[in-house]
C-alpha cells in the first residue's frame, strides 16, 4: 500500500520536475528516453529472439502437426494437446514430477536443517564442512550422474559390493534398472545433490537470527532443543519457503540427471515431462506434441507458482517480518 | 536426544565447547556421504579395470597413471571440450553481465512513466524456463538464426535465460547506491551516462561479479541445450563426459579419470569464488 503512494508520489514529482523549464524541458524529456532506449534495448532485444519468439513459436507449434521442416500448415487445433494429456507415458511423468517435487522438500528439509542446525555451532573444522557440504552442488549435474551411474552399476557397483558386505543383495537388474525402484533412486541422487544448497541456505538465514534471541532463552531457561523449536526454526520460517519454491521450480524441469541415469526408462518409469517433449522433439520429431508437452509443463510449473506464492509464500509479508 | 541438550545449553557460540563427539560423529557421516562419490571417482581413475572389477571398494593398488595421462594428452578430445566450455561460459558471462547492468541502470536510477511495468517484464521472464522452449529454440537456431553448432548459438540462448535473474538481483543494488553521489556528479557537470561510465559501474563491481559467476557456473554446467545444439569438436564438457560414459562404458576407470578431471575447472573455480556463489544465492532468495 503504502509502496505505491511512495512511487506514484515519486511520479507526480518527476512529473512535475520535467514540465517546469518549458523548452529546454522538451529536448531533455527526449533526450532521457533515447538513454532509456539505448540502455534497455540490447536486454529487451535478447529477452525478445531468444524467450518472446521460442515460447511463442512454442504454443504455435502446439496447435500444428508438423515434422519440422517446410511451413506449418497442417493445423490441428487442441488434438495434439489431447494425445499429450491421454498419453499415459506423459501423464506418468506428471506423477513422477510431482513425486520429485514433494519427495525433495521432504527429504531435503528436515535433513537440510538438521545439518545447519548442526553446523551453527562453534566447532573445529566448521568452514571445511561448510565447503565440502556445497561441493555436490557445485558440480555439474552430468558428471554428479555418471559417476553415481558407476556406483550404482548391478553387481560390479561399489554400491552393490557394500551391500553385499552386510549380507543384502540389490535388485538383480541394479537399482537404475528396475522399475519399482529408479524413481526413488533418481531421487535419492538429487538429494545428494542438492543438499548443499539447502544447507548453505539456512545457514545464511540462521546468521540473520540476533545473538540476544538466544541469550535471553538460555537466561529464561530454555533447552536448547526448545530454542531450536521455539526461536531458530520459527524465524527460519521465510528462507524455508523461498527455498521450497526454488526446490519446486528445478523439480518440474527435471532432465539432466534423468537423462544420464536411467534416459527415462526402465520402461517409462523415470520419465519426466522435460524427457517426455525432447524425446519427441528430437528422437520422434513430433513437434507438434513436444511444443504441446511444453505448453502444459509451463502452465503446470506457473500454477503450482501461483499457488505456492498464494498460501505459502504470502505468509512471509503478512508476518510483516522484514 | 536430552544427551545433546543438556550438553550443549551453555555453549552456544561463545564457548569452544562443540566439543561434543555425537556432532562431530554426524559431521562426519555427513562429510563422508557427500564427499564419497566424488573421492571414489578420484580414486577410482587411479585403478586398472580389472582391480575395480575384482574389488570394487578397494584402494588402489599399485596407483595407476595411464587412464589420468590419457585424457590429458594432446590429442585427446578433453581440451577441445574444455576450450568450448570456457568460450562459452566467459561469452554467456560477459552478455549477461554488460546487458543485465546496462537494464538495471535505468530501472534502478531514472524516474520514468512505465518503469515498474518493464521491470515486470523481467520478472515474469523468470518465470520461463529454457526446458519450455528448448524444442523451438532448437529449431530457430538451427534452422532460422543459422548458429546451429556455434559457441553464439550457446551463448546468446543462456545469456538470455539468465538475463531476468541479473536485473532482479543488480536492480536494488544499484538502488542501494546513495542519491548523493548522483547529484555530486551532476554538479560537477557529469550527465547521466557520465554517472554511468565513471561512478556507478566501478561501484557496483561486487554486484556485477556475482551476477557474472552466477551465470558462468550456470554455462559451465549446462546440458540440455548444448545437447540440442552442439556436435563433433563442438561439444562442452558436459557433453564430452556423457559421451565418453557411454561409448567406453566398459573402461570404468576411464570414465572415472575423465569425469574426475571435468570437475575439477568447475571445483577450482567454485573454491575462488565461493563467497561470492553463496552471496548471490542468498540475495535470490532474499530477493
Amino acid at each position: 500500500m503504502t509502496d505505491t503512494a511512495v512511487r506514484s508520489a515519486d511520479r507526480a514529482q518527476a512529473r512535475s520536475a520535467d514540465r517546469r523549464p518549458e523548452r529546454r524541458g522538451q529536448a531533455a524529456v527526449w533526450r532521457k528516453r533515447a538513454e532509456i532506449a539505448l540502455f534497455v534495448t540490447p536486454a529487451l532485444a535478447l529477452l525478445v529472439a531468444f524467450v518472446v519468439v521460442p515460447i511463442a513459436t512454442a504454443v504455435q507449434m502446439s496447435l500444428y502437426r508438423w515434422k519440422g521442416f517446410g511451413p506449418m500448415v497442417d493445423f490441428v487445433g487442441l488434438r495434439n494437446y489431447v494425445s499429450v494429456l491421454t498419453n499415459e507415458v506423459f501423464t506418468d511423468a506428471v506423477v513422477h514430477n510431482l513425486i520429485i517435487v514433494v519427495g525433495s522438500i521432504l527429504l531435503q528439509l528436515p535433513l537440510g536443517l538438521a545439518i545447519a542446525l548442526l553446523l551453527n555451532r562453534k566447532m573445529w573444522g566448521q568452514g571445511l564442512l561448510r565447503t565440502i557440504i556445497f561441493v555436490p552442488y557445485v558440480l555439474a549435474e552430468v558428471i554428479a550422474g555418471v559417476v553415481w551411474f558407476q556406483l550404482l552399476q548391478p553387481q560390479y557397483g561399489v554400491i552393490d559390493t557394500m551391500l553385499a558386505a552386510v549380507g543384502l543383495q540389490g535388485p538383480e537388474q541394479g537399482f537404475l534398472g528396475t522399475p519399482e525402484y529408479a524413481l526413488w533412486t533418481v531421487l535419492v541422487v538429487l538429494t545428494w545433490k542438492y543438499l548443499g544448497l539447502a544447507v548453505i541456505l539456512f545457514l545464511a538465514g540462521l546468521q540473520g537470527v540476533p545473538d540476544e534471541l538466544y541469550e535471553a532463552a538460555q537466561l529464561d531457561g530454555a533447552s536448547w532443543w526448545q530454542v531450536q523449536r521455539r526461536i531458530t526454526v520459527p524465524l527460519l520460517g521465510p528462507t524455508m519457503r523461498t527455498w521450497g519454491f526454488l526446490s519446486m521450480i528445478g523439480s518440474l524441469q527435471l532432465f539432466d540427471m534423468v537423462w544420464i541415469l536411467t534416459g527415462g526408462g526402465p520402461a517409462n518409469a523415470t520419465t519426466t515431462m522435460a524427457t517426455f517433449l525432447v524425446n519427441e522433439g528430437t528422437k520422434r520429431q513430433n513437434f507438434g506434441i513436444a511444443g504441446a508437452a511444453s505448453v502444459v509443463l509451463f502452465v503446470i510449473a506457473l500454477v503450482l507458482a501461483l499457488a505456492y506464492q498464494k498460501f505459502i509464500l504470502s505468509r512471509d509479508s503478512k508476518e510483516g517480518g522484514r | 536426544m536430552s544427551a545433546t541438550t543438556t550438553a550443549t545449553r551453555s555453549g552456544r557460540k561463545r564457548s569452544f565447547s562443540g566439543g561434543n563427539p555425537l556432532v562431530y560423529a554426524i559431521a562426519l557421516v555427513v562429510v563422508a556421504v557427500t564427499l564419497g562419490p566424488v573421492l571414489y571417482g578420484v580414486l577410482g581413475g587411479f585403478r586398472t579395470n580389472a582391480q575395480l572389477a575384482e574389488d570394487p571398494a578397494g584402494l588402489p593398488s599399485p596407483w595407476v597413471w595411464s587412464n589420468y595421462a590419457g585424457v590429458l594428452s594432446p590429442d585427446s578430445p578433453f581440451w577441445g571440450y574444455f576450450l568450448n566450455s570456457s568460450v562459452i561460459a566467459v561469452l554467456t558471462t560477459a552478455v549477461v553481465v554488460v546487458f543485465g547492468i546496462m537494464a538495471a541502470y535505468p530501472l534502478a536510477r531514472y524516474r520514468f512513466k512505465g518503469r515498474e511495468a518493464l521491470f515486470m517484464v523481467f520478472v515474469i521472464g523468470l518465470l520461463f524456463p529454457a526446458t519450455v522452449a528448448i524444442i523451438p529454440l532448437f529449431i530457430l537456431i538451427t534452422q532460422n538464426y543459422q548458429m546451429g553448432n556455434t559457441w553464439w548459438g550457446v551463448a546468446l540462448p543462456q545469456a538470455a535465460f539468465a538475463l531476468p535473474m541479473t536485473v532482479v538481483i543488480l536492480r536494488p543494488f544499484l538502488q542501494a547506491l546513495p542519491t548523493e553521489l548522483e547529484e555530486a556528479a551532476q554538479l560537477d557537470g557529469a550527465s547521466r551516462i557520465g554517472f554511468f561510465w565513471r561512478i556507478l559501474l566501478p561501484l557496483s563491481g561486487p554486484g556485477m561479479v556475482t551476477v557474472g559467476v552466477l551465470a558462468f557456473v550456470g554455462s559451465w554446467n549446462a546440458y540440455l541445450l548444448p545437447l540440442l545444439l552442439l556436435q563433433g569438436d563442438m561439444r562442452t564438457l558436459p557433453l564430452g563426459v556423457a559421451d565418453f560414459s557411454s561409448e567406453h562404458s566398459a573402461d570404468t576407470a576411464g570414465v572415472f579419470a575423465f569425469t574426475t578431471l571435468a570437475m575439477i575447472p568447475a571445483l577450482v573455480f567454485f573454491l575462488a569464488m565461493q563467497k561470492r556463489i553463496v552471496n548471490g544465492l542468498q540475495g535470490a532468495v532474499k530477493g
